[in-house]
């Protein structure tokens, strides 16, 4: 996620290695590659230079209080630093009224509709709600049809009034509608506009006296640069938000809008966004992004949505399987599914300390399974079950079935038989202890 | 006030105020979005006047100015290199003659292209097929409105291809845009195949005798391989209907995106060979700096600029005019 960053951090460190003990000069040196790291990466020109000048004040006053090396104490001091500078811990949503109702502002293309029915199917499944969402950018072209579309994709209801063009009166509409029809949640989607933009600006305002809002979001593009500050700014001012939703985060640089709107505008990011999928959408943990900022992984982040989705049951099932040496492929194309359900594989590659890096390069999104699940699909019952009975013919019968060929048959032979070694592997020794940390026992808290 | 008092100012508003203060913040707050471009003019000539000699104090202001407009680390160091080789060879120097040469600099730096329309011909028998690409939410499909209105506005016929078939109602939102400026579309059902959908587009232009077919294309992330090399497939097909298409591969950037729009750009061009852009979601206060980096690293013009949300709002970009907006002289 925040990889480059990291990197980047990676080599300022670099410059303290070896060095017995935290200098001013060597501080100095370190602090100035970290400014440009992060302005590179987005951070606002002063909130950049003012965090590097209270990491530097802290590392050279914990300089004797400490056994560390002098990259390990800065390391920690940035960690604390920038958990502190996102926000000292992670920020729930409202949702005590009935209706509890979240209004939705930001820019144009900064991705609210989208977060909306991420919202929506959120709140469905983690909180047991029934959301309604409320089709209010009467302006974009097709903005009602995407929400109408979205509301279908996670089975939620949407209030949309085709001929009314006053978003005031089809919020307070809304809100009627939901008290009468027992929906908890109401989130209004509304159109994306400029905090310049005057009319549009008292507009807003004006939707939010109406109905009195709990929670007002303000959606922000993670790319966005140095202008983040000062949108953010007029957005809190006209309408106070109460948190900040970051998207698009699933992209290779940013980090910066994370720095920054947060420090500046004094409001919790409450949500990340992470994937074009109704599924992906995290609340935001300040000391997790910290760690994961400076290349310590988010081990925490990885095993609650692996705990979400995967089902524990189905995992022994497999393990059995595996120690009776009858796991087949229509396991394997179970365990393939489960996988998917947790979303894009490369963010979750990402969250493993260390592996960040190494998969910067490297595309493995949900296609990946395609050619796999085709060549599965073709196979026989039996086959299935059976992969050693797997011959010539047969081989050369499936390939013509998945539109695939004999070689690439053969290569995913090898990698299953291969991928059960390893499972078998597993379960001997070092997995067994992995397991148990997935099940949410022993966790490291960083 | 001086520039970086005020943002101070801002960053210190934890302190408790009165409400008269606290109306007295909101008044000046306004004012300083007003004010975005202005001081950064200003506190140039500041920083220069009756000297005659830029000393390092300056110039690392400069460098601040610069970075806060998005132009980025890298090409503000550009910059001010050659901004300082100039100075020593010009002794003397008033802050409008620096002034002057800054944005000369900086114009130096930025590629310019023709309009799309004085281009159309260059192609013979066929269409001009025009190729529109970007990330999320940075107005491709808006962009591809207003294009198609200033061409059919230039008496040429227009066909567009409605090639973002993942996106929720973005087919739909495309239609109304064709039915609004009144020009042909093809499209299939959603969730079908782009390059399919391209493809019929080119050839149904082809059998209209239309001038010009802009395809729209879903927005992506150019950190995603698979869905990169699927842009470079729906490019492939195109060829494969009229030789040398797409002609234009227009890459569509937000003035808002900070230095990330670099990575895109290079991205993009990696697989669609993107030869121009078109810098969306100027009339915020977003200046869209990082676009001097583009063009000069990377060799690609700025080719239109978005200013609203009608069908009027594209406009030729003009670096001259780009440039003095950074400084609003």
């Amino acid at each position: 996620m925040f990889e480059n960053l990291s990197e980047k951090l990676d080599k300022a460190f670099k410059v303290l290695k070896g060095q017995g003990s935290i200098s001013e000069i060597n501080v100095a040196q370190t602090m100035k590659e970290i400014r440009k790291a992060l302005i590179s990466a987005d951070v606002d020109y002063k909130t950049a230079k003012e965090f590097t000048a209270t990491v530097k004040e802290k590392a050279l006053g914990q300089e004797v209080l400490t056994t560390l090396k002098p990259g390990e104490l800065l390391t920690k001091i940035m960690k604390d630093e920038l958990a502190e500078l996102m926000g000292s811990s992670s920020s729930e949503l409202n949702l005590n009224s009935k209706p509890a109702i979240i209004l939705v502002a930001g820019l144009q293309g900064s991705g609210k509709t989208t977060f909306c029915g991420k919202l929506a199917f959120f709140l469905k499944n983690n909180n047991k709600k029934s959301p309604l969402l409320v089709a209010c950018d009467v302006y974009r072209p097709a903005a009602i049809d995407q929400i109408s579309v979205l509301a279908e994709q996670v089975s939620a209801e949407v209030y949309k009034e085709i001929e009314n063009k006053d978003p005031i009166s089809i919020s307070s509409n809304a809100v009627k509608y939901a008290k009468k029809n027992n929906h908890d949640v109401v989130i209004i989607d509304t159109a994306g506009r400029l905090a310049v933009d005057e009319a549009m600006m008292t507009e807003i305002t004006n939707i939010k006296s109406s109905i009195n809002p709990d929670e007002i979001l303000f959606v922000v593009d993670s790319m966005t640069g140095q202008d983040a500050v000062n949108t953010a700014k007029a957005f809190n001012h006209r309408l106070d938000f109460n948190g900040v939703v970051l998207t698009k985060l699933d992209g290779d640089t940013r980090g910066g809008a994370a720095l920054t709107i947060r420090s500046v505008v004094d409001k919790p990011i409450k949500f990340i966004g992470t994937s074009e999928k109704m599924e992906g959408l995290d609340i935001f943990h300040p000391d997790r992004m910290a760690s994961r900022i400076l290349g310590m992984g988010d081990v925490i982040s990885l095993v609650e949505r692996a705990q979400q989705q995967f089902d524990e049951q189905e995992a022994r099932k497999i393990q059995k399987k595996i120690a009776k040496n009858t796991f087949g492929f229509d396991d394997f194309l179970k365990q393939i599914q489960q996988i998917k359900k947790m979303g894009n594989i490369k963010d979750l590659a990402g969250m493993i300390p260390g592996v960040g890096k190494a998969i910067k390069d490297v595309d493995i999104d949900d296609d990946a399974f395609k050619g796999i699940e085709s060549i599965i699909y073709s196979m026989t019952p039996y086959e299935r079950s059976n992969p050693n009975v797997l011959n010539g013919s047969r081989k050369k019968r499936i390939a013509s079935g998945s539109g695939t060929n004999v070689q690439e048959i053969n290569q995913l032979i090898k990698q299953f038989s291969q991928m059960g070694k390893m499972m078998k592997m597993m379960q001997g020794g070092g997995a067994s202890k992995m397991m148990e940390m997935m099940k949410g026992n022993n966790l490291p808290r960083f | 006030m001086a520039f970086f008092d005020k943002i101070k100012n801002l960053f210190n508003n934890n302190d408790k105020v009165s409400s008269e203060e606290s109306s007295q913040k909101q008044k000046k707050l306004e004012k300083s979005l007003e004010k975005t471009k202005t001081s950064l003019f200003n506190k140039i000539t500041k920083t220069v006047v009756g000297k005659s000699k830029i000393d390092d104090n300056d110039l690392d202001d400069i460098e601040e100015i610069l970075i806060t407009s998005d132009i980025g680390v890298e090409t503000s160091l550009k910059i001010i290199d050659r901004l300082e080789k100039r100075v020593e060879k010009d002794k003397y120097i008033n802050s409008d003659e620096l002034t002057d040469i800054l944005k000369k600099e900086i114009e130096e730096l930025l590629v310019v292209s023709k309009d799309i329309t004085l281009e159309v011909d260059s192609v013979e028998n066929v269409p001009y097929v025009i190729m529109v690409v970007g990330v999320n939410g940075v107005g491709k499909t808006t962009t591809i409105g207003k294009l198609a209105h200033k061409f059919k506005k230039a008496g040429l016929k227009v066909v567009l291809g409605a090639a973002d078939t993942f996106r929720a109602a973005a087919v739909d939102q495309l239609v109304i845009w064709s039915e609004r400026v009144g020009v042909d579309i093809v499209k299939q059902a959603m969730g079908s195949d782009p390059a399919s959908v391209a493809f019929d587009t080119i050839q149904s232009a082809m059998s209209k005798n239309a001038d010009v077919v802009i395809i729209d294309t879903a927005g992506r992330l150019h950190n995603k391989i698979n869905l990169m090399n699927e842009l470079s497939k729906i490019k492939n097909v195109m060829n494969k209907v009229v030789t040398n298409a797409p002609h234009d591969v227009l890459l569509v950037l937000d003035a808002s995106t900070g230095q990330n729009a670099i990575e895109q750009a290079k991205q993009f061009s990696s697989v669609t060979q993107v030869n121009s852009l078109a810098l969306t979601k100027l009339d915020g206060t977003a200046k869209g700096g990082v676009v001097i980096g583009i063009s000069d690293q990377l060799q690609i013009p700025v080719r239109y600029i978005g200013v609203g949300e009608g069908m009027e709002d594209l406009q030729m970009f003009n670096k001259e005019d780009f440039v003095n907006t950074l400084f609003n002289n």
